[in-house]
């Protein structure tokens, strides 16, 4: 089972059937499956940047929502003044994650172990405050989008399927583009200072700047997930940002199995999936899902992959 | 002569009342190894954050290759080359024998922000990494993760991880700790080797490979230098027989 | 801004600082001694309250209800310690924030199934109903008067019991080295689990406190949460002081805060876009003193040296 893991079958085979989702759904004629499983690559796609920082850099970011929400006001507020077009609303988001992660991060990374945890908790917060404030965006009701986003006039965004390829294809290139960034000198150094920092300063590197610039690449990724997440919806709320939402993708990355990157991908889907069965029994779910998130946690540290491996990372 | 490498001069630490190092000045010499010995709790790991830049002193200057370095931080040190080991193995259990020594080159290079190419594949890190690994005889363990090595694997590992930096000079804290007497044997050697392009400061309790190795010995017993010569002064100075030796050779 | 007004808000902010006092405190001991992260917190004081609420609907009584509510808030605070939390202790913070993260979700949705999700109260004690003359012209409740003096009480409590008693001593070189105080042969499962019991009393008398005049809510917990994680990192991790000292300023700071930006926007932009920025900023105030205090001290206010 580890040479499987070592080499690219599972990432391989996940993305071959996620690629196969649009094929189903064309055959069954099942929209509810095309549009839950452009919720999940949404959702995956924040899950996998915040593995990123977390799986490889034990970083334990407890606000990482506040890009979601980032992301999905941007466009949201962007709408509202009637622009809809791509070319200028995506680079609009970037900037904007990319700035508050940058500002966030350059204080947060000054702190460290439970002080960082709370201190972008705290940032989360800030965000989501901030969200429901904008009475001019609607506060706490939310936002609603009457439409999608253009690209270059096409409705790229707005045909289920193309809408679906579009979250798939930005989920694959992130994915790859991380692949290569946690092989690279820079991911080693990232690697190393999660391991030991002593060791890395005494050789002269000081991981901060570096831990930075891996928080702002992954905040500016759940940040397009956002963007994402706002077309896919139509909608924006200040609930995007809540804190709880960022605990569910601290636990889809923990689910899947910490570090792995394409794991961060199968504990989102496990994740969404998991609510969407429980929810089907009773509105109640996280009755059940809360004991089973703490049974995860106390016998199965290793998610999903880990058991695979058939020891905890 | 010739300007030291290495110069501390009347370092003083103190936590509260307590005052772990007072007025400590040493030099070490082009070529030369420096030990310093002394009883447990005098002081010696303190002495070493203090040079290497983990502790800040509360008076006292360190001068590098004639520069004052006191008010660098660890990392800017180190670039400097200033390198070290440390007394618990610090090095990467989940990195590969030879990822912890190329992680030591690329530092060494200082070009960290490369995203793209595969470091693993880097023939230029991984070949002056095989080099340090032969250096210290672990050429065989290349591809062993470093978690996994055994315990004097990892003391000579946390030596190739040091010498990757290439180190103008080496603080060595308590480098045979724990080691083999055949990992031991293996580290006099090497460390005699390379005394000669890399100067160093030993901290060390192996009485054996202390007087094998050194130039020039000081003995630290609270905090301060109650001697300081060679080998043979160091020998047969009553004060540091009653102090430090004295009570090893009646073991 | 009246000076009524600016008094009658000062009060207000001290009722949320001693409410947050009494959160952060057990939050911060649990933290100092165990090394523990314990979202789980927050809906143990919206335990409290709700068990308030059920004592009274019970009893009848406001005091019946206090006592009921802080025995049983007590119990299943050990409870909780016993199945759940003595098994994360050795764990790192990853894994105890997600395995009480669980507990959250779990708490708040049965509290929802119990009680279902409209908000609850108890009605004020009529020892403490009416209000007091305090000036000319302000009157302030009695109940919100002897909540803010019985969480001072409960400060000074804590005080002495930290600084006069063997328990408090060995807690406070607990937060300091914990490897010494295991040494020394205390049995520091035993020491967890007081700590741990009187933390979630302390929260769940906060919760039951805060039943007459908050609204019983599932969720309640989760907001005073993270205030109570931004009053303890001000105050510095593990130190009681820092924590009476953070939370009396963020209840002042995010009260005073709410009434007057809106006010000094005014000054500064035309009404409409003051009134969208002033409430704003009073929201995010606390977080850039946070951040600010955390910039320029990474350890917050008093910090506790830990060896």
């Amino acid at each position: 089972m580890t040479e499987l893991l070592k080499n690219r079958t599972v990432p391989v085979l996940l993305f071959v059937l996620l690629a196969l989702v649009p094929v189903y759904a064309s055959l069954f004629d099942d929209r509810f499956v095309l549009l839950f499983a452009t919720r999940i690559l949404i959702l995956a796609l924040a899950a996998l940047s915040l593995d990123f920082i977390l799986g490889l850099g034990a970083m334990v970011s407890f606000g990482h929502a506040a890009y979601l929400g980032l992301g999905a006001y941007a466009i949201g507020i962007l709408a509202a003044h009637d622009v809809w077009e791509a070319w200028i609303s995506f680079p609009v988001v970037i900037l904007v994650s990319a700035l508050f992660a940058a500002v966030t991060g350059a204080i947060s990374l000054k702190t460290r172990g439970v002080y960082f945890i709370m201190i972008t908790l705290a940032f989360g917060q800030m965000a989501y405050y901030t969200a429901t404030s904008l009475s001019a965006y609607g506060g706490d009701d939310g936002l609603t989008m009457w439409g999608r986003t253009e690209f270059f006039g096409t409705d790229l965004f707005a045909n289920d399927t193309s809408f679906y390829l579009v979250v798939f294809g930005i989920l694959l290139g992130s994915y790859l583009f991380l692949k290569q960034v946690a092989a690279s000198r820079f991911g080693r150094v990232l690697k190393g200072a999660r391991q030991n920092e002593a060791r890395l300063n005494a050789l002269g590197i000081d991981p901060f700047k570096y831990r930075l610039a891996a928080f702002v690449i992954a905040g500016v990724m759940a940040g397009l997930a956002g963007a994402l997440l706002a077309n896919h919806a139509e909608f924006v709320s200040p609930a995007y940002m809540s804190w709880h939402r960022s605990g569910e993708l601290i636990v889809m990355v923990v689910l899947g199995g910490l570090g792995y990157l394409h794991g961060a991908i199968l504990g989102a889907i496990a994740f969404l999936a998991l609510e969407e069965i429980l929810s089907g029994y009773t509105e109640h779910w996280r009755l059940i899902f809360g004991p089973l998130l703490i049974l995860v946690v106390l016998y199965a540290r290793g998610g999903i992959l880990g058991a695979f491996k058939g020891r905890g990372k | 002569m010739t300007t030291p490498v290495l110069e501390l001069k009347e370092l003083n630490k103190s936590y509260g009342a307590l005052h772990v190092t007072r007025n400590v000045s040493i030099t070490v010499g082009p070529g030369e190894i420096h030990a310093i010995i002394g009883p447990n709790g005098a002081g010696k790991t303190t002495l070493i954050g203090q040079i290497c830049g983990a502790l800040p002193s509360d008076s006292g200057r360190v001068f590098f290759a004639g520069e004052d370095v006191t008010a660098l931080p660890v990392a800017k040190r180190a670039m400097r080359g200033l390198g070290r080991s440390f007394q618990i193995t610090a090095i990467l259990p989940e990195f590969s024998a030879l990822e912890n020594v190329a992680l030591g080159v690329q530092a060494k290079a200082g070009h960290s922000f490369r995203f793209f190419r595969s470091a693993a594949r880097d023939e230029g890190l991984n070949e002056k990494a095989r080099q340090c690994l032969d250096t210290v005889g672990l050429l065989g363990r290349v591809d062993i993760r470093a978690g996994d090595l055994s315990h004097g694997e990892k003391r000579v590992l946390e030596l190739a991880i040091a010498l990757a930096g290439q180190p103008k000079v080496l603080l060595l804290d308590e480098p045979m700790a724990g080691a083999g007497p055949d990992e031991s044997a293996r580290l006099v050697d090497v460390l005699g080797a390379l005394k000669v392009s890399i100067p160093m400061l030993l901290v060390e309790h192996d009485m054996d490979a202390v007087f094998k190795l050194a130039d020039r010995i000081s003995v630290l017993v609270y905090g301060e230098i109650i001697a300081s010569g060679s080998v043979e002064e160091i020998r047969n100075n009553p004060a540091v027989k009653e102090a430090y030796l004295g009570s090893e050779e009646g073991v | 801004m009246s000076a009524t007004l600016l008094a009658v808000q000062t009060l207000n902010g001290l009722q949320l600082g001693v409410l947050l006092f009494l959160i952060a405190a057990g939050l911060t001991l649990v933290f100092g001694v165990m090394d523990f992260i314990n979202l789980a917190h927050g809906v143990q004081y919206m335990l409290g309250a709700y068990l308030a609420v059920a004592g009274y609907q019970l009893t009848g009584s406001f005091w019946a209800a206090l006592l009921f509510a802080l025995v049983v808030s007590l119990l299943a605070g050990l409870a909780l310690e016993f199945l759940v939390f003595r098994h994360l202790y050795d764990r790192d913070h990853l894994d105890q924030v997600l395995a009480t993260f669980g507990v959250i979700l779990f708490l708040n949705e049965a509290v929802k199934v119990i009680w279902g999700a409209a908000p609850l109260s108890v009605p004020i004690p009529d020892l403490f109903d009416g209000s007091l003359q305090l000036m000319d012209n302000l009157r302030y409740p009695v109940y919100r008067l002897a909540l803010i003096g019985s969480g001072l009480g409960v400060a000074l409590l804590l005080y002495v019991l930290v600084t006069r008693t063997r328990i408090g001593m060995l807690v406070r070189a607990g937060a300091t080295n914990p490897d010494m105080v295991a040494a020394l042969g205390v049995n520091i499962r035993r020491l967890f689990m007081i700590v741990f019991g009187f933390g979630t009393m302390l929260a769940g008398f906060a919760g039951i406190m805060a039943a007459p005049i908050l609204s019983v809510e599932p969720g309640m917990g989760d907001n005073l949460l993270i205030l109570a994680f931004v009053v303890i990192v001000i105050g510095g991790i593990g130190s009681i002081r820092g924590a009476f000292i953070s939370a009396l300023l963020i209840g002042l700071v995010d009260t005073l805060g709410r009434s007057l930006t809106t006010d000094i926007a005014r000054l500064l932009l035309p009404p409409a876009a003051a009134n969208d920025v002033g409430p704003a900023i009073a929201s995010m105030l606390i977080y850039i003193l946070m951040a600010g205090v955390l910039f320029f001290r990474p350890s917050g206010l008093f910090p506790v040296a830990r060896s």
